[in-house]
């Protein structure tokens, strides 16, 4: 049998040279097992004269103890180099692109519309939604648009027969909700309306939103704070913004408004036919032979009703410059709308 | 309305700028579409006074003129123009002008005579579309004198789109108006005073439809002078206002309609039989009209007749029997007042919109009449000479238009425009408008012209206060409005949240035409008859859809062809169903795929999407509803889909959409590239919510055991589903299929379904005895009612 301090010095130089885990356990199994080399020698310590077990079983329990510590040191240092080889060899490259599903997107129509939706439910507005085949008499009749009023002409109408039609305009939703509420009435329409044109500026679909606001003394300048403060945060700059005279036979007084030319920034271009401005809205009072078509006393109420299109407002806002791209669907124009 | 900024400003002429006067009429509500140039850019052209005329020596057609223009010795110039006489003074371009186009005329040699300058054409000189040889300049022009200034050609011609309220600006004397208005300063009205008859010469006018035609003024004029022609400065008027010159009764009628508004029209005195009737139509009545065509008008259709038959579409077009001619020597002149609504529509409906029927649909002045009978008088006479005879008056004055008395409150202004005018800026803007005002106790009455019958109530009158006080002026206030809070139920999904969810799935959403290709329609929905339109704006755009997928189809297709084989869209939008109980115009949301589950990628093996891939698409919006359970899809038929992969949804049993893979034949048809899948949600039927309610969650924990079975092919995966949480109760938290086999140790015509058990009681631990117990009546419940065997 070995000396104690010689057979410490083989062990401590063994553990240290194992060179893995699975090396360095059976080490410490032939020297701390349950079988191992010192386990064996305290369960001789019996054979030893008993003043000297003492000191010997001291020093077999010292021996131990430096060995499971040159052990738990040994494991950590292999702990760390596998640890250190699997993240070598776990590395990626984090620049290849992610899996799964790609999100897809909303029509730039659609986008639009939500924005707007968006600006008039913050201060009040419902949504409300009306039929898109529509009858005569909510499209052109209640709108104080007699049978051969000129104004019927520069509506190119979609027919089905002499009293049913395709919207020609999200106006028809006024009467419809007055039709069914009192006021104060606040709200929005959007959707699709139909005119029998087609070219390079004109879509026989397109998208309106009409706005209504009826209540006890709403006056015009209401409606030009309302719309300053639309058109100037739909576009997010301070532009500037005027009202001009018009005629719409459903308002009273009426009025068209423009935008300062955001394509040119007002000095002249293109788009706004050297102008400088750009006409984005149509707007007035709630003529009273609406009114009276629908039973709301004029005298009491007052209203302001305004509607604007929908394919302008994305144009100018996101630069597009074909009337057409809205409808061909194609994904490589839909796409820069994500 | 095209308005010639010189005659404008011979009316009325403030001290304002081109640009600023039309800025000024834009900004009154007469907008202005375009400014252009009266004529193109020319210069170095002047009178030339044709002196002398020789044959060119080598050209027949060609003459060489001696042309005196002015201070310097007569030019010599060779010719083509078969109008080209001695004494004629026409526009000499000199050497080194610029005619339009950018021409410049040099010295040069014509078959071997020299030539100094050019006598130019209308044409040349930009003025005209075609022209016969020279333009003639009036006789005693002054030789040397630019043209330019002769004609008065720097203009600007001023383009005003008139809404169809302002027919009292279909004439320059309202446009005159306006401006001076805006302006605050007086315009001069033409002249239009009577001409004293030198004949006793009449013709009978009988107003058998006074309710149309109120008012017919009209006058004999003999011995007008066949040959005389329109002087030049009245074909220039007419051409800057875009009016055909054709010879001097036209034109003069046409004038005045320009000048001050009233469509008048020239008969053949000689061609007229008996007297003049206005009335309607009667049946198997034709006219061949100016125009060549020839109409039978319908009975509420106005016509000019006499003693012979139709003279006249009233206020539309007159027709070819009695129109003049180069030898017309008696005219009969008509100015008449038809109403608005006896014209309305007739001209379209003809297919005849005329200047005339554009401006009596909008309304023309009531009592206009005599006024422009007499200036056609005048100018006529200037003209053509001639001998009028006195004015023949037909009126009906209790048909005529009322002239109403407003009242107009000063509150009603303020509250309206939440504005205060003052009272004295109120006054003079309406009468400057040419409105009668009295001062009433607190409001005033204001009576309008007769050529503003657009304005009949309060709400007008507030509309020209503002409108020429300057919209720009009013103030932008905030509303104040209550702050109703507005109802937001949760008993129903917001579709925006399925657009989302789409979206977020990889879908793009698309925006088709809610009318579509018939044969696309019918291939896709064959059963319905959709609704078509009478004027459909193309054959592929004929019909209302019934479905989103025709739409959906065409989008697909569109970019399949531009290289994007892959396809994830969706649409939400009303389909339009005709029912025995009428017109169904109902929300859907639908979707189509094709190509691979995802984009292409790296790691991935590329599959084709299938059924179920959409399904998951289909049932994460059902999820939204939070009672997806209630959703149960059912193995049907559909003619457009493949009738082994089709399902119709329903909730709680009640049809709500369609899910299943196109057809292979109809896809073959559509010419779609790969398996096409597709769905289609009712909206309403889809938006309907569960209010979640919370449920304890078990402090014990939950067992599961998992289970083959074995069924024949018929038996959906449904029904054992239904079957097992049915027997399985309360106990049963959750079933998961975990696998569906068929091969090797199934029989044929039978398939194999894992299913995980995940059992958990609220009250105690469950015991292996329990679920076992539990688990074994399940199949044994499953093999009664299925005939399902263990598979081990
Ligand atoms: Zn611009």
């Amino acid at each position: 049998m070995d000396a104690l301090p010689e057979l410490l010095l083989v062990a401590r130089t063994t553990i240290t040279g194992a060179d893995d885990l699975a090396a360095l356990d059976q080490w410490r199994v032939h020297y701390l097992g349950k079988k191992g080399v010192l386990t064996e020698r305290l369960k001789e310590l019996g054979r030893l004269p008993p003043e000297q077990r003492r000191e010997a079983g001291q020093a077999i329990n010292e021996a131990k103890q430096a060995l499971e510590t040159a052990l738990t040191l040994r494991k950590t240092a292999l702990e760390a180099v596998a640890l250190n080889a699997r993240l070598a060899s776990e590395a990626i490259d984090v620049t290849l692109p992610g899996r799964g599903q790609q999100p897809g997107g909303r029509h730039p129509l659609s986008r639009t519309l939500a924005r707007i939706e968006a600006f008039f439910t913050g201060i009040g507005f419902a949504v409300a939604e009306g039929p898109e085949v529509e009858d005569d008499f909510h499209n052109f009749e209640a709108l104080n648009i007699p049978p051969h009023h000129p104004a019927r002409a520069m509506h190119d109408t979609f027919y089905f027969d002499a009293h049913t039609l395709l919207r020609t305009h999200t106006s028809p939703v006024q009467i419809r909700v007055l039709e069914q509420q009192a006021p104060p009435v606040r709200i929005i329409a959007p959707g699709r309306v139909y005119r029998c044109d087609s070219d390079l500026t004109h879509s026989p679909m397109f998208h309106q939103v009409e706005g209504l606001l009826v209540d006890e003394a709403v006056s015009f300048a209401d409606l030009k704070g309302v719309l300053d403060d639309f058109l100037r945060h739909f576009f997010e700059r301070d532009l500037a913004v005027r009202f001009r005279p018009s005629y719409f036979p459903f308002t009273e007084p009426s009025a068209e408004v423009d935008i300062q030319c955001v394509i040119c920034g007002g000095s002249g271009c293109r788009v706004c036919k050297h102008s400088g401005w750009l006409e984005v809205l149509g707007c007035g009072m709630v003529h009273p032979a609406v009114f009276a078509k629908v039973g709301i006393d004029s005298e009491r109420y007052t209203g302001y009703a305004f509607g604007m299109g929908v394919e302008r407002l994305t144009m100018l806002r996101y630069g597009v410059n074909d009337l057409r791209l809205f409808f061909e669907n194609d994904l490589r124009f839909l796409r820069q709308f994500q | 309305m095209k308005v010639s900024e010189q005659w404008l400003r011979e009316w009325v002429n403030p001290a304002v700028s081109s640009a600023e006067l039309v800025a000024q009429l834009t900004m009154a509500g007469l907008e202005v579409d375009r400014t252009e140039a009266a004529a193109p850019a020319f210069e170095q052209v002047v009178v030339g006074c044709v002196i002398g005329l020789m044959p060119h020596p080598d050209a027949d057609r060609l003459r060489v003129a001696t042309v005196e223009v002015g201070g310097m010795e007569p030019l010599q110039i060779v010719c083509g123009a078969p109008n080209v006489a001695v004494g004629m003074y026409a526009p000499t371009a000199l050497i080194g002008a610029v005619l339009p186009g950018g021409f410049t005329i040099k010295k040069s040699k014509l078959r071997g005579v020299e030539s100094q300058g050019m006598l130019c054409s209308a044409t040349e000189l930009g003025l005209a579309e075609t022209s016969e040889g020279l333009l003639p300049l009036p006789d005693g022009s002054r030789p040397g004198q630019s043209v330019r200034e002769l004609l008065q050609l720097d203009d600007a011609l001023i383009e005003i789109e008139l809404t169809p309220n302002r027919g009292d600006c279909l004439g320059m004397e309202g446009i005159a108006r306006e401006v001076a208005t805006i302006n605050r300063c007086e315009f001069r009205p033409v002249a239009a005073d009577a001409v004293a008859p030198m004949l006793d010469a009449t013709f009978p006018v009988s107003l058998l439809d006074p309710a149309g035609c109120p008012r017919y003024v009209g006058r004999v004029i003999r011995g007008v002078n066949p040959a005389a022609a329109t002087p030049l400065w009245m074909k220039e008027r007419l051409r800057r206002a875009g009016v055909r010159s054709l010879g001097p009764l036209v034109d003069v009628t046409n004038y005045v309609m320009l000048e001050l508004g009233q469509p008048m029209h020239a008969f053949d005195l000689g061609r007229l039989s008996g007297g003049i009737e206005v009335r309607c139509a009667r049946p198997g009545e034709r006219l061949e009209l100016l125009n060549g065509s020839v109409v039978e008008p319908d009975a509420d259709t106005l016509l000019i007749a006499d003693g012979n038959g139709p003279l006249a579409l009233a206020g539309i077009m007159g027709g070819e029997i009695s129109s003049c001619t180069a030898a017309t020597r008696d005219v009969f002149l008509e100015s008449a007042f038809f109403t608005p609504a006896s014209i309305a529509g007739r001209a379209r409906r003809y297919g005849l919109q005329t200047d005339s029927s554009y401006r009596f649909e909008r309304g023309v002045d009531s009592q206009l009449q005599r006024r422009a009978a007499e200036r056609a008088t005048r100018l006529l006479m200037d003209m053509a000479g001639g001998q009028p005879g006195p004015i023949i008056e037909a009126v009906s004055p209790e048909h005529l238009p009322a002239e109403p008395a407003i009242r107009l409150r000063p509150e009603r202004i303020r509250t309206l425009l939440g504005l205060d005018i003052p009272a004295s800026e109120v006054e003079e803007i309406l009468r400057r408008l040419g409105m009668a005002v009295a001062v009433e106790v607190e409001h005033w009455l204001v009576v309008p012209p007769s050529s503003r019958f657009d304005i009949a109530l309060e709400a007008d009158l507030i509309e020209e206060i503002i409108r020429i006080y300057g919209y720009h002026r009013l103030p932008g206030n905030r509303p104040l409005i209550r702050l109703d809070l507005p109802p937001q139920s949760e008993g129903q999904v917001a579709p925006e949240r399925f657009k989302e969810t789409l979206v977020q799935r990889g879908f793009q959403e698309v925006i088709t035409y809610s009318f579509v290709d018939p044969a696309f329609q019918h291939r896709l929905d064959p059963e319905r008859k959709p609704l078509a339109l009478a004027n459909p704006i193309s054959a592929d755009l004929a019909v209302m859809r019934t479905s989103l997928w025709p739409g959906l189809f065409k989008a697909l297709i569109y970019n399949q062809k531009r290289q994007q084989p892959r396809g994830r869209l969706f649409e939400q939008g009303l389909n339009f169903i005709p029912t025995d109980d009428g017109l169904q115009q109902e929300p859907y949301i639908a979707g189509v795929v094709v190509g691979t589950v995802f984009s292409e990628q790296w790691g991935v093996p590329a599959r084709t999407t299938d059924f179920f891939d959409l399904k998951a698409d289909v049932e994460a919006l059902l999820a939204l509803t939070g009672e997806a359970e209630t959703f149960t899809f059912v193995a049907a038929t559909h003619p457009a889909l493949h009738p082994g992969q089709s399902a119709r949804i329903e909730r709680s049993g009640v049809a709500v959409g369609w899910l299943g893979a196109l057809h292979p034949q109809v896809a073959r048809e559509l010419e779609v590239e790969g398996d096409a899948f597709v769905f289609e949600l009712s909206l309403s039927g889809l938006q309907a919510a569960r209010l979640p309610a919370f449920r304890e969650i078990s402090k014990f924990p939950a067992s599961r055991r998992d289970i083959a079975i074995v069924v024949e092919e018929a038996i959906s995966a449904q029904a054992i589903q239904d079957c097992i949480r049915h027997y399985g109760g309360e106990r049963l938290r959750e079933v998961r299929l975990f696998d569906v086999y068929r091969g090797k140790g199934i029989a044929e015509g039978q398939k194999s379904l894992a299913l995980g058990l995940i059992l958990q009681d609220f009250s105690h631990n469950l015991t292996d005895s329990v679920v076992e117990a539990t688990v074994s009546g399940i199949i044994a419940e499953l093999s009664g009612q299925f005939g399902a065997t263990l598979r081990i």
